[in-house]
């Protein structure tokens, strides 16, 4: 075993559903295998960790060419959801709930649980200043977990020596 | 397959020296693989967890469970399973307990 503890730190971009979840597993695996972990939340990633936000993550099927309707059960090959029904209202809806259902199905948890999981496991948790100023956010409206509010600059400090990944 | 001697018995080890099988375990190994772990002590707590991971083991191919999994199935915090385990439990437990590192990500 190497004398330093390995780090790694995710950079969180996006506030869709399926991208959420990407940086809780590997973060999960980083901390069960004894791996420092520091996430930081920028842009829409901030809906992750937003308290009126998070559990509202939603999955559009609107030019997502890797949805195919085979996810759902039908025989239809590389048939996709035509884009002309996703415009159809509801059908945000309907892909997030379905997504939602096959996330549960194989035992992951809900973004919100999930993150409290990597907090309690000693994932440290930050928001990215600019996008703080921008959506006119404040830590108060960030769930519990979320250490500070820091810039770039502090966050490339705070990861010296870690792997760096972004999402 | 490797071996090695743990607490006086030698035993099946992997290249990453976990036990290969779970039938060779005795608690005393886990003791001596505890303190190789830095984990001086193992009290009552650690017990709980180390017997629902060797309860389990058997409906999963040998594998410990998956840390969710000891959450839940033994009603220890996640916060309390880091602290029992610190620095990487899912390793470390399976270790410990003679097992397969645990195969799925949750």
């Amino acid at each position: 075993m190497a004398d330093e503890t390995r780090k790694v730190a995710f950079i969180c971009s996006k506030g869709d559903l399926d991208m959420a979840y990407p940086a809780l597993v590997m973060g999960w695996a980083a901390l069960g295998n004894g791996i420092d972990v520091t996430i930081f939340f920028t842009f829409w990633g901030m809906d992750m960790i937003t308290k009126s936000r998070q559990s509202r993550l939603e999955l559009a099927p609107v030019a997502n060419t890797s949805m195919k309707m085979k996810m759902m059960g039908f025989p239809t090959g590389n048939f996709g959801i035509p884009n002309i029904l996703g415009i159809i209202p509801g059908m945000t809806a309907f892909t997030t709930w379905f997504m939602r259902k096959k996330i549960a199905a194989v035992g992951a948890p809900p973004v919100g649980e999930y993150l409290q999981m990597l907090v309690d496991g000693g994932a440290q948790l930050y928001a990215c200043k600019m996008s703080v100023d921008m959506m006119g956010l404040k830590k108060e409206d960030f769930v519990d977990g979320v250490i500070d509010i820091v810039t770039a600059s502090d966050f490339m400090d705070m990861t010296e020596g870690a792997q760096i990944i972004f999402i | 397959m490797a071996t090695r001697t743990i607490a006086g018995k030698t035993v099946q080890v992997n290249d990453e020296g976990f036990m290969t099988n779970p039938s060779e375990w005795t608690k005393e190994i886990g003791v001596e693989i505890a303190t190789e772990e830095g984990i001086a002590t193992l009290t009552d707590a650690h017990w709980k967890v180390i017997d629902y991971c060797r309860s389990t083991a058997p409906s999963l191919n040998g594998k410990s469970p998956t840390l969710r999994q000891i959450t839940t199935g033994t009603n220890i915090s996640t916060k309390e399973l880091f602290a029992l385990f610190p620095k990487g439990p899912a390793k470390k437990v399976a270790h410990i307990a003679g097992l397969g590192k645990p195969e799925g990500c949750v």
